[in-house]
């Protein structure tokens, strides 16, 4: 499929970029052929975002040269790179979240009436879903639409200007499974046309899968571009890193104790209004990690809102350590010992305007240790503990007074982690915690998920990678919209297929061969409501 | 060489952009109404020398320049507050009326001989009532999501007129000859001045406003609240911090500062209330604080500013031999003088 032409359809040599700090990138160069997928990988703040973002023309190089099509190209701002057929899909995408799929499609079109022609707008966005198979309804409004729909809208709104050079910067982090091979039909069907694709990923899997050619940077520095037949996942990990990295997590068995966090019945709505959480049950014990397993968008993220004490459960009982907590207020769900790792990070879990600090008093500032004569914040000690936190996460950064919306969106995760595992927390409820994390980074916080399990927390693991799910879980909830489909007592003995079925809405006690009975001698039968 | 202008996005915005950037600005400014005195047949350099030569060349003008700046830092602080959580109290104007209200009418119904009792009655009735014209608008808008900026904005013209009312009506002064005032205040209602000058007590509060607000946002968690919630409101919701509870709180300590910068206004200088005296301080601390960059210290400079800006004006008004304006454009649309 590629085509080798006598230019290639961008080059960039020697692009020096440095941030207040930082050496984001050093000599870096970089080739794209028509008809492929070029993939960029490096650990976090390795400065590929950088890279992409230069070549999209938001940051302007230090020194370097981009040649597009044989042409030297100087990029001052993003129009002068759209105009030169390159669009890209930013890591944390920018949609304007009260206007409409359409009216976000058409934001920035260059040549439009004053008046916007919805319906050809509609109607082409209409096309683009056709062709590449990605549906979103375009007049949802973009503030309630999932991450997952909102990257997709982020795609369309790319090929909607008809970019021959697409760069995807990690598209699949916040994609499900399933998502993620639409958008990889989607990919073959525009590198089959004879575009080039630059793709962005962690997930070494599926970079095997679609690449072409690799580049790997470390540190800003570019180790090497290589064909992915000339390579192994092992070895692309260690070009990454720099040195041999183990896969393997060491999980212990244990015995859980009390249940920690117990739910009944719960009803919750999601930002429609519609019912998202239908009489749902579930119980975390300590030192247990229960994973909650579904299809995204199955109301896993109301449930954990609510069980964070940030959405309203309408019907049912929140108890952590027997204490009743629903309709108390969030400050006191957190008191109670709850940690959360909401999907949305950067709309919610942090405020990237703030320092690195402030982002880490943002749920602990109240505490008595951060205090002082009560009305006032103890910032030497909140220091103190960023400093510790940023160093024990190896959180990339240039400095703990900067904004945290200067650190690369995998840092960007780990200051959230970091803040949310740290201080023993009773019950953790993690979303998608690995999302965007290099490979070290992912192995790090799955083994600080069985530390606070091994340490008497209870762990509620919401995640779409079903592999993470498998690995990590003691017992899986799965659920279907918005209702329990049944607790697998023993993952080492349920099948993907078993799983698949009931996340898509098959009850546990439908099988033939409940999967975990009789395993301790106790028949356990499962039913929604426990 | 051709020249070309190229915008380009800032990752670092130094002291160059923070702090030079809006005096360029005023400059900027200077500049284009020096173009406007030009057309006036005036020299704009003649009349920029006289107006910061009337501010700032005597211990006269710079007395009157700190007794204009006094009601715009403490308003400004008001304002700048609210502003740092995102809610746009645009009230100020009102809020300071409140206060003037609330302090006349501790004089006429409390009266004291002690200047400290009646002085800290003042106080405290203009920060209720000024703070309650604040709350009105914050419980709207965390009640019922009411949009604060008409509010405070309605509430304005309900407050210049309550007060108006009293000032016409009820608590008109008898020996005024029909001026619409309240009847001047007794010496224990007058905050003291100093070294000879209008220059009142007020700017102790002013300064003290300005330290309290560096202290209250930098050190204190309620500070950190409405910083969170004015960056990223779902944030601070996940956080656990209250909107509702903090919006309230705001906009009544809000309206409570601007309410105090009415009581030093009438106890300070007029020492009556009378119509029209605030020339629309609420409005312009509303400039102050943006100009400012919501920062403290620059609050102080601003104003300071700001200051120069409305005594200079005064002078040259005074004397300058700027015709009036409105014979000219008269003279230019008749083409005559009129009477001619
Ligand atoms: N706007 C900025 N201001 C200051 N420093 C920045 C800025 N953007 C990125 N950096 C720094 O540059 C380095 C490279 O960041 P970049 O976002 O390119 O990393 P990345 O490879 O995309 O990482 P990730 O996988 O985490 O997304 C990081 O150390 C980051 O802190
Ligand atoms: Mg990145």
């Amino acid at each position: 499929m590629v085509s080798i032409g006598p230019v290639p359809l961008v080059s960039m040599r020697g692009i020096d970029k440095a941030f207040v700090g930082v050496k984001a990138n050093s000599d870096v160069d970089l080739d794209l052929e028509r008809g492929e997928v070029h993939t960029l990988l490096g650990e976090n703040g390795a400065g590929k975002s950088t890279l992409m973002n230069i070549l999209s023309g938001l940051y302007t190089a230090d020194s370097g040269v981009i040649v597009i099509n044989g042409e030297p190209r100087v990029f001052r701002s993003p129009r002068d790179a759209i105009r030169a057929g390159i669009g890209m899909v930013h890591q944390h995408f920018m949609l304007v979240p009260t206007l409409s799929v359409w009216e976000n499609v058409a934001l920035g079109l260059e040549d439009q009436p004053f008046l916007l022609d919805k319906g050809r707008v509609i109607e082409r966005v209409g096309d683009i879903q056709k062709r590449y198979g990605i549906h979103v309804d375009p007049l949802a409004p973009v503030w309630q639409l999932s991450i997952g729909e909102q990257q997709r809208v982020a795609i369309i709104k790319t090929l909607y200007r008809s970019a021959d050079i697409l760069i995807l910067d990690e598209p699949t982090s916040v994609l499900t499974p399933q998502e993620a091979r639409a958008l990889f039909r989607t990919i073959r069907q525009i590198t089959a046309e004879g575009h080039g694709v630059i793709f962005i990923s962690h997930k070494l899997d599926e970079v095997m899968d679609i690449s072409d050619r690799i580049t790997v940077l470390r540190k800003g520095k570019k180790v090497a571009t290589v064909n992915v037949k000339d390579v192994t996942k092992e070895s692309l990990a260690e070009m990454m890193v720099g040195r041999r990295v183990v896969f393997q997590i060491g999980k212990t068995l244990q015995n859980p104790g009390r249940v920690v966090l117990e739910a009944r019945e719960l009803v919750v709505r999601g930002d429609r209004g519609r019912v998202r959480v239908d009489r749902f049950s579930l119980d975390v014990r300590q030192r247990e990690i229960l994973g909650l397993a579904g299809v995204s968008g199955n109301g896993q993220e109301e449930l954990c809102d609510a069980l964070a004490g940030i959405r309203k459960t309408e019907k049912g009982s929140i108890r952590v350590d027997g204490y009743e907590l629903v309709g108390k207020s969030t400050r006191e769900f957190q008191k109670r010992g709850i940690s959360y790792i909401p999907a949305d990070r950067i709309g919610t879990g942090l405020v990237t305007g703030m320092n690195l600090r402030e982002n880490i008093a943002l749920r602990k500032y109240w505490r008595k240790e951060f205090t002082r004569f009560r009305f006032f914040i103890h910032w030497e000690n909140i220091a103190g503990r960023t400093g510790q936190l940023v160093e024990r996460y190896s959180v990339v950064n240039p400095g703990l007074g900067f904004p945290a919306k200067m650190l690369s969106g995998g840092n960007l995760q780990k200051l959230m982690l970091a803040r949310e595992l740290s201080d023993d927390p009773r019950v953790v409820i993690a979303v998608q915690p690995t999302w965007g994390l290099d490979v070290s980074a992912t192995l790090f916080v799955r083994e600080t998920l069985l530390e606070q399990r091994d340490k008497g927390a209870g762990v509620l693991l919401v995640s779409d990678d079903l592999e993470e799910i498998l690995s990590l879980s003691d017992r899986i909830a799965v659920i279907h919209n918005g209702r329990l489909m049944g607790i697998v007592e023993d993952p080492d003995r349920v099948t993907e297929e078993q799983m698949g079925l009931m996340m898509a809405g098959t009850r546990l006690k439908e099988f033939s061969n409940p999967v975990g009975e009789g395993s301790e001698g106790h028949g356990k039968e499962v039913s929604p409501s426990l | 060489m051709r020249y070309r202008i190229v915008l380009r996005r800032r990752f670092k915005t130094g002291a160059f952009f923070e702090g030079i950037l809006p005096v360029i600005s005023i400059f900027a400014a200077l500049l284009f109404s020096g173009g406007a005195l030009l057309l006036f047949g005036v020299s704009p350099l003649a009349a920029y020398r006289a107006m910061f030569r009337g501010a700032l060349g005597s211990g006269y003008g710079l007395s009157e320049v700190i007794v204009k700046a006094i009601p715009l830092v403490i308003s400004g602080v008001a304002v700048a507050l609210a502003f740092r959580m995102k809610v746009w109290n645009i009230g100020a104007e009102g809020q300071i009326y409140l206060g003037a209200l609330a302090s006349a009418a501790a004089v006429r119904f409390l009266p004291s001989d002690s200047r400290v009792v009646m002085l800290l009655t003042m106080t405290v009735a203009a920060i209720i009532a000024g703070g309650a014209w604040g709350y009105v608008a914050g419980f709207l808008k965390s009640r019922w999501n009411v949009n604060e900026v008409i509010t405070t904005l309605m509430l304005n013209y309900v407050g210049i007129h309550l007060a108006d009312y009293f000032i016409y009506g009820p608590w008109r002064d008898p020996s005024s000859l029909g001026f619409p005032m309240t009847p001047p205040f007794p010496p224990s209602a007058r905050l003291p001045l100093f070294f000879g000058t209008r220059v009142h007590l007020g700017i102790l509060a002013a300064v003290l406003l300005v330290l309290l607000f560096r202290l209250v946002i930098r050190w204190t968690r309620w500070g950190f609240e409405i910083r969170a919630i004015g960056d990223n409101p779902r944030a601070a919701e996940y956080a656990g911090i209250s909107y509702g509870r903090n919006v309230v709180l705001l906009m009544f300590i809000s309206g409570a500062i601007a309410g105090l910068a009415g009581m030093t206004e009438i106890a300070g200088l007029q020492g009556r209330l009378q119509p029209g005296f605030s020339p629309g301080y609420g409005y312009t601390a509303i400039i102050v604080a943006w100009l400012a960059r919501l920062n403290p210290w620059g609050i102080m400079m601003v104003s300071f500013f700001m200051g120069v800006l409305l005594v200079g004006g005064d002078t040259i008004q005074v004397i300058n031999p700027l015709r009036h304006p409105r014979r000219d454009t008269y003279r230019e649309i008749r083409g005559t003088e009129p009477g001619a």
